[in-house]
């Protein structure tokens, strides 16, 4: 997996982390009650994805590094998504004063 | 294996040591402040990670979009809505974390199957490394300039829409009727306008 042969560090290990990170935001994200702490595992889903970006950027693509330009645009969305997230989150505090996840229903049915 | 390779995996095995019990910690800790310090420090082991894989540029960029903007503007978003709250239980919740833990566990194991199955064509060809930087500035400004001014757009709706959205009304009557302008942008107890209005 590591693949000591070559004495290289092999992709599959980026690969793997990214998976994990992945799985933590994935499970954050449902579970979470805190708004903020749902935001934060956006964000950890997204740095999953921008290091599987750099990891085939670096070992498959040689010197046309598109992922990496990939990521500068995922990093510029992200930071994006980040303020209007948080401003939807400021709002919505204002008007409810909660931050529980389970008292966001109001487009419920 | 010689010391620069070994001195590489070194390198990568504390990184993603680091990602690994921080992002547990991000989701599982119970005092969100620790869990928004957490986060910054997986996003430093990340641009460590993007410093192992030659990408400077994007490393910094990582540095200072992500631990200088986003985590600080979580940081500022926990002060404001800092209220000690007790969660109601809600029940089912156990079967709930049972259950979105299989799911995420069945989702972990499916990519970790395409990670290791894939034949992936490696040795790819040779990485350039350093040269990095120039090479993603060409990229921004020949093949990929409109997704570069797209975002610049897009940068700019974000921000209106931010300020539009957390900004505090303040009501032409209450700066009418003799209050000074600051005393009007003091943060005043919230009126609630939406509890609960259909709750059982």
């Amino acid at each position: 997996m590591f693949d000591l042969s070559q004495g290289i560090l092999s992709l599959q290990a980026y690969l793997l982390l990214a998976a994990f990170l992945f799985c933590i935001g994935v499970w954050g994200l449902i579970n979470s009650r805190n708004a903020v702490r749902v935001l934060m595992s956006i964000e950890l889903m997204l740095n999953a994805v921008n290091l599987n970006l750099m990891a085939f950027s670096s070992y498959l693509d040689g010197n046309l590094i598109r992922g990496q330009v990939f990521a500068v645009f995922v990093i510029t969305v992200a930071a994006a998504e980040a303020a209007v997230g948080l401003a939807i989150l400021l709002s919505l505090y204002r008007n409810r004063v909660t931050v529980d996840m389970e008292q966001f229903n109001l487009l419920r049915w | 294996m010689t010391i620069a390779t070994s001195t590489e995996l070194i390198c990568f095995l504390v990184l993603s040591t680091v990602i690994v019990l921080g992002s547990l910690g991000v989701v599982l800790l119970e005092n969100i402040v620790y869990s928004a310090f957490m986060l910054g420090g997986v996003f430093m082991a990340v641009a460590g990670l993007y410093l192992l894989l030659n990408a400077s540029f994007v490393a910094a960029a990582q540095v200072l979009v992500y631990v200088g903007a986003v985590n600080v503007l979580i940081i500022f978003a926990i002060m404001l809505v800092n209220k000690r709250e007790e969660l109601k239980p809600i029940k089912g919740l156990r079967l709930r974390r049972i259950v979105s833990g299989a799911v995420c566990i069945g989702l972990l194991v499916l990519l970790v199957r395409v990670a290791i199955i894939t034949p992936w064509p490696l040795p790819g060809p040779i990485a350039i490394g350093e040269e990095a930087t120039a090479r993603i500035g060409e990229h921004l400004f020949t093949d990929y300039l409109l997704p570069f001014e797209l975002a610049s757009v897009l940068l700019l709706m974000a921000m209106i829409g931010a300020i539009v959205l957390a900004r505090r009304d303040v009501y032409d009557s209450e700066l009418l009727a003799g209050d000074d302008m600051k005393e009007g942008l003091i943060e005043q107890t919230p009126t609630p306008l939406l509890v609960d209005k259909s709750s059982p």
